[in-house]
Parts: structure tokens; sequence; C-alpha cells
């Protein structure tokens, strides 16, 4: 075949993308159909994959494919097993898509959805699928060593430490954030509180199915449950609308966040077999098969989108959380542009799994284009609702009120022209008694799927099943995510406090796990209750912490590889790192700068806490704070949110400062420093 | 055409388990004759406690955000 052919096809497919993207850029005042996003997407994503993943996988890294994986050399049948690429790629995908890519999006939107669309599109591409596909391919030759030891023997052990103890608090704020996702979705919700509830006892039985009735049979249990879990949803509808049942299952905030602390402790001292891993069966199977189902309803619905391509809220001043597009667009969507939390997926089970080093692109590289894909599923479900009912229920009711008199009043004065018997009409078709100040991305996700879904099955009718089904969507991987997580913080923390008290490190000393455990959610269940009291609705204090922590975590990946491609003399190609990085570093520096000293107490957390404090000085009481104390508790929680964003841009400095040392003495040695596990063939005749 | 059918449903079987930190049994067990034909071999049901146990019972979280 000649050059010319060989090519030819991608030059088409190029075309057809940037010609999709133009349409989408430039489409001022007439609305636009979703699925040009979603070509433009999927086009620039294949030609990345054909030509730039191939440009790292052959230039920058030189993967070899008879060199033995970690999988082909400790073959254990157990935890390295080499594996179908296309299995691993399913293995991979599900343990890095959650909820990330889902949220961050919903409200990246309030910019209209063309900002967030390019962020993601561009930055998949140049930085979050190169950090998950180099970080595998790093750990890979280091016998799939985690993200923590890697920076510990490529970097040393000061930054190792500092990396550790960096990741342990990005974990506390995303369990905070994720929580307090799932507290917004179901307060005043006896629906969805009732449907969430249940998932507890479902998943109880198949576990105990699982243990001693028939052993191992996953598949079988798993539709069982899933059958169960709809009559749930089912059953919900039933229970909202009855006046002894509803209230049973009615809580505010503040009851469901105590709730969800108290399930958080006693689910992560249960044995794993009978709550956490059932329930990680349901919402990992229901998770992929939404993703799945969303995406072909998607392309066969073909909505318009009636969000603006760009919002007057760019300015910052955006009713759902405050900043500037730049840096905080490029915070608020993480995961499905760039997510550092994939560098602890792509250095934990995966490359223990690879067969060959050569399928580390279609996986690392591969596995987050498909994210990327959710998070633009995501931004096309929000843009797809009427802009008013968006702005409804991503703002606090500090802005919008209580009434929807008031809120449409409020959001027509914006020019999202909306009136109050539409909100009422919204909130009827979901089954819910009010739509106002949802924040947190999960309600409004959940709208635009209904909206979609109920287009293909069941009609207007069946829109409250849908919303409330994607509301179970995303709260069950929550949930799991909050109990798994939860355990994985409390050994990271034994680990931690056992370099000083040896009789931590205990696993099976009940004292010492009750105490981690207790640690750990009293961490996460601190920063989701002061989210769930703060006077801006907490979504604009945590998720903007989250999304800080979770680049800066990529940051210190994109470091990690730079620091690797001088040790190996490959320094002629680290920009393909430091370009990200440095993007990176620039918007998380940027972000917690402005998120701890800016002048608009909407933004700065120390402008905050100085306000209330000045009206605690004048003796006044500012809402929604009621006395004394809870103005008090304000001001310290600002405080300490001020203090958790300087940790990280002291992680992010320090990284950065061994980074630069760890390069330029690579750089003046003649020989190649990286350390690497030697070469060793892969067997010809392979079992 | 079948055949390829029943191959199809049996990758995606194995990919749906191993999404969920199973790994394949079958596989296991060969590789244990294989290259530890000494060694006992545990059965279906201990395999599929050991692998629960491995995937949340240590400080791996399995998932993300």
């Amino acid at each position: 075949m000649n050059i010319v052919s060989k090519h030819a096809i991608w030059w088409l497919l190029t075309a057809v993308g940037v010609f999709s993207l133009g349409t989408v850029a430039l489409s001022r005042g007439e609305t636009i159909n979703a699925l040009w996003i979603v070509t433009a997407a999927v086009s620039i994503y294949l030609v990345a994959y054909r030509y730039y993943s191939l440009f790292i996988a052959d230039k920058v890294m030189q993967l070899d494919s008879t060199r033995a994986t970690p999988a082909v050399r400790h073959n254990d049948g157990l935890d390295y097993v080499p594996t179908n690429k296309y299995i691993l790629f399913g293995h991979h995908f599900a343990a890095i898509a959650g909820a990330g890519p889902l949220v961050g999006p919903v409200l990246a939107a309030q910019m209209g959805y063309l900002p967030g669309t390019l962020w993601i599109i561009v930055g998949v591409v140049l930085a979050g699928a190169v950090q998950d596909f180099m970080v595998l391919f790093v750990s890979t030759r280091r016998d799939g060593r985690s993200l923590g030891d890697l920076v510990k023997s490529e970097l040393g052990f000061v930054p190792g430490i500092i990396a550790l103890f960096g990741t342990f608090m990005i974990m506390v704020i995303i369990l905070a954030v994720l929580a307090l996702i799932v507290v917004k979705a179901l307060a005043e919700s006896p629906w969805g509180t009732f449907t969430v509830a249940a998932t507890i006892p479902i998943a109880m039985f198949m576990g105990v199915y699982n243990r001693f009735i028939r052993p191992g049979r996953v598949g079988e249990i798993s539709i069982v449950g899933f059958v169960l879990l709809i009559a749930a949803i089912v059953v919900g509808g039933q229970v909202a609308e009855s006046a002894t049942w509803a209230p049973l299952f009615t809580f505010n905030g503040k009851q469901l966040t105590w709730m969800l602390i108290v399930y958080g402790f006693v689910a992560s001292v249960l044995p794993v077999w009978l709550l956490l891993a059932p329930r990680d069966y349901l919402s990992t199977f229901l998770k992929i098969g939404t993703i799945v189902g969303l995406a072909l309803c998607m392309v066969y619905v073909a909505p318009n989108l009636r969000m603006p391509a760009v919002t007057q809220f760019i300015d910052g001043t955006g009713p759902a959380w405050s900043g500037s597009l730049f840096p905080f667009i490029f915070i608020t969507i993480a995961c499905g542009a760039v997510s550092g939390f994939h560098a602890l997926i792509s250095s934990g089970t995966t490359p223990k799994l690879l067969d060959n080093e050569k399928n580390a692109r279609m996986i690392g590289y591969g596995g987050m284009l498909m994210e990327s894909f959710v998070a633009i599923m995501a931004i096309v479900a929000a843009s797809v609702i009427d802009p008013g009912v968006y702005f409804a229920m991503n703002s606090p009711p500090a802005i919008i009120g209580k009434t929807v008199e008031g809120a449409a009043q409020v959001i027509s004065q914006w020019g999202f022209v909306i009136t109050p018997e539409v909100l009422t009409q919204t909130a009827k078709d979901v089954g819910e008694n009010s739509i106002l100040s949802r924040a947190g991305g999960a309600p409004t996700l959940a709208v635009g799927m209904a909206q979609i879904f109920s287009q293909v099955f069941g009609g207007q009718t069946m829109m409250a099943f849908w919303y409330h089904f994607a509301i179970l969507f995303e709260a069950l991987f929550i949930l799991t995510a909050c109990d798994a997580g939860t355990r994985a913080g409390r050994f990271m923390l034994q680990d931690l406090l056992g370099t000083f008290v040896p009789s931590f490190r205990q696993t099976n000393s009940w004292p010492a796990n009750l105490t981690a455990t207790g640690l750990c959610v009293a961490a996460w269940g601190y920063i989701l209750y002061q989210g769930v009291v703060d006077p801006l609705g907490g979504i604009n204090s945590l998720w903007p912490l989250f999304g800080i922590s979770n680049q800066m975590l990529a940051g210190v990946a994109l470091m990690l590889c730079t620091v690797v491609l001088f040790k190996m003399k490959r320094q002629k190609y680290a920009w393909v790192t430091i370009v990200p990085a440095s993007w990176l570093l620039v918007c998380t520096l940027t972000a917690g700068w402005q998120k701890v000293f800016h002048a608009n107490p909407k933004i700065g957390f120390l402008a905050l806490a100085d306000k209330f404090q000045a009206a605690l000085d004048r003796g006044e009481i500012l809402a929604p704070a009621k006395s004394v104390e809870q103005m008090q508790q304000i001001v310290f929680n600002n405080h300490l949110d001020a203090v958790l964003a300087t940790f990280f841009i002291f992680v992010v400095v320090s990284m950065l400062f061994y980074t630069i040392i760890a390069c330029l003495k690579a750089w003046r040695e003649d020989r190649i420093t990286s350390r690497e596990m030697p070469y060793e063939a892969i067997p010809t005749a392979r079992a | 055409m079948f055949n390829d059918l029943a191959k199809f449903g049996k990758y995606l079987g194995q990919a749906a388990r191993l999404m969920v930190g199973l790994p394949d049994y079958d596989t296991y067990v060969a590789h244990m004759r294989a290259t530890h034909p000494e060694l006992p071999v545990m059965s279906e049901t201990e395999f599929f406690r050991n692998r629960q146990e491995a995937r949340y019972g240590s400080g791996r979280s399995g998932g993300c955000c």
C-alpha cells in the first residue's frame, strides 16, 4: 500500500473532526445537534490514537513486544495473569470510570457547552491519555509497582512520602465530595432515599447467596440483584406517594450526612463478602450497562443542545461555582480530560495483567479516550435540558431563593427565560417535590439522562422512573467508592501511622483497625459536614478542592514520567510530558492561590472567613448561619479549606523542585539511570 | 458461526468477571497444572473467596472517582 492511500482515510477523518468541531465552536444563536459534538470528539480521538499514541509507543517509550511483562514473569494465575487485551481493557475501563467524568462536565456546563467540550477533547489527547499510558508503561517496566513506590525509587524518599501524604488527602477530599453529591441528590427525596437504602439489603442478600448458596456465581445473582433494584425503583415511587411511608424516608442534608458517616464506618468494617463485594458487582455492571445504553440512546435520539455555546458566566460570576474560565474550567473537569487518580489504577492491578507491553497503548491511551467519551456524554446530557432548569437546579438558595416564583424571576433576568410553571412541572415529571438548588451534578445529569432515555423507552410517563434510575446508578457506585475508599484510606493511614507507632501496622488487630477506620471516616465526614452547612452550598468549596488535588496528582504523575524520560536519556521527547505537566501546574497553582487569597468571598476561602468574622465582630448573623456558633464554625471551616488548598500547593511546588533536581542530575549523567527491571525475553512457547 | 458466538460469549463473561476482580478459574487451574503440579490447587469456591479477599480486603481501592 502506498503512503497516500494508507493515510487517506485518516486525513478524511481529521477533516470530519475539524469540520464538526468548527460547527460546534462557531455556531452562535442557532441550536446545534448533540451529534456534532459526538462526531468531533470521536474523530479526533481516533486520529489521536492512530498517530499520537503510536508516536509515544514507538518513539518516546519504545515499547518492546519481546520483553516479558510482570504478568508473564510472575504468572501465578491470581494477581499476575497475562490477559487478553480486550478483557483487560474492560477491567481497566471499569476501574477508571466513576462519578468524576459524569459530575465535572455537568458543573462546567454553566459556562456553556463549548469551553468544557474543548478542554475534554484537547485535555485527554495531550494530557489525560498520555498520563494513563505512560504511567502504565513505567509501572509495567518496574514489576507493576504503585505510584508512591515509583516516586520513591525514581525521585527519592522525601518526595515519595510527600506524594503518599498527598494521595491520602486526595482520597479524603474525594470521599467527602462524592458523599456530598449523594446527600444533595437524596435530600428531601423519599423516592431516591428509599431506592438507595434498598440497595443495602439487596446487596446483603447477594452476598449471602454468593458465600453460602452458590459461591462464585456472580452472573446469575447479579441479574437477580438487578431485577430487585428495578423493583426497588418502582416501589420507591409508591413510597414517595404514600402519606405514611414518605415521611419515613424524607431527610434533610444534615440527617443524611450523619447516616452516611455511620454507614461508611459500619460498611467498611463488615466482612467484604457481605456488602462491599456484591454491591461492587451491581454497581460495576450497572455502570457499564448504563454508559453503553446512554451512548446508544444519545445517537438514536440525536437531541438538540439548548444550553448556549458560551454563557456570560465565563467571567466567574456563575451561580453553581464561582471563578473565571481560566483556571477554573480546567480543574472543574478533571476526570474525562485528565485525572491523577488514574495514575493509581495504571500502577495498580492493570500492569500485573498486561500480557504484552505493546498492548499498553490500547489499554492506557485507549481506555482514557473511552472515559473522555463518557465526559462528552455528560456535558451533552447537561446541555440538552432547558438552561433555565439547569440553573434552577444548580444555584444555591442564597441566590435564587426558595420558591419557584423567585427562582424563575432571577434566572429569567440572567437571560434564561423560564416560568415557575415549568419548574414545578419538571419536578413533577421526575417525581420530586422540588428541583431547586440540587447542585452537585447528579440530579442535573439524572434529568438529562431521563430526557434522553424516556424518548427511547416509555415517553413522558417514564421520566420519573428514569430519573430515579439515574440517581440510583450514581449513588450506587458512589457508595461503593465510599466503602472501598474508607478501607483503602484505613490501610494507608495504618501504614503511615505505623511508621511512628509500629502496632498500627497489624491489619488484623481490631483496636488498630477501628481507630484507623474511625479516623478516616472522621476526616471525610467532617469535610462532608462542612460542605453540607456551607453558605454557598458546599459544591462551590469542595469541588474545586477535589479538582485541584486530582489535577495536582496528575501533575505529579506526569513529572514522574518526565524524570523517567530524562533517566532513559530520551529527554528530546520529554516535551510530551512537560507540556501537559506545565499546564496542570499553572492551572492548579493559579486556582489554588485564588481559592485561598481571592478577594471575592465567593471564590477565596479567607475572604469568606473574613466576611463572616467581620459580621461576628459587629454582632450580626449572616444566612444560612442561625447562631453565633454556626458563624464561628463557618469561619473555622473556611480557614481549614484554605489550609488544605495551601497543602496541595506545597505538594505541587515541592514535587516540582525534586523533579527539576532529578532531571538535571539524569541529564548530566552520560548513561541510562532509570531503575527498570532487567530485560527478560518472553518465552517463545507460551502456555 | 455458532462457534464464534460461543467464543464471544465466553470472552464477554470473562471480561465481566475481571471487571469485578475475578480472573478466569480455568486459566488458574491450567497454570497450576503446567507449572506447579506438586502444589495443591484451590477449589473454585476457595479461588472465588481468595480473589474477593484480595480485591477488597487490601489497601487497593479498586476503583476511581
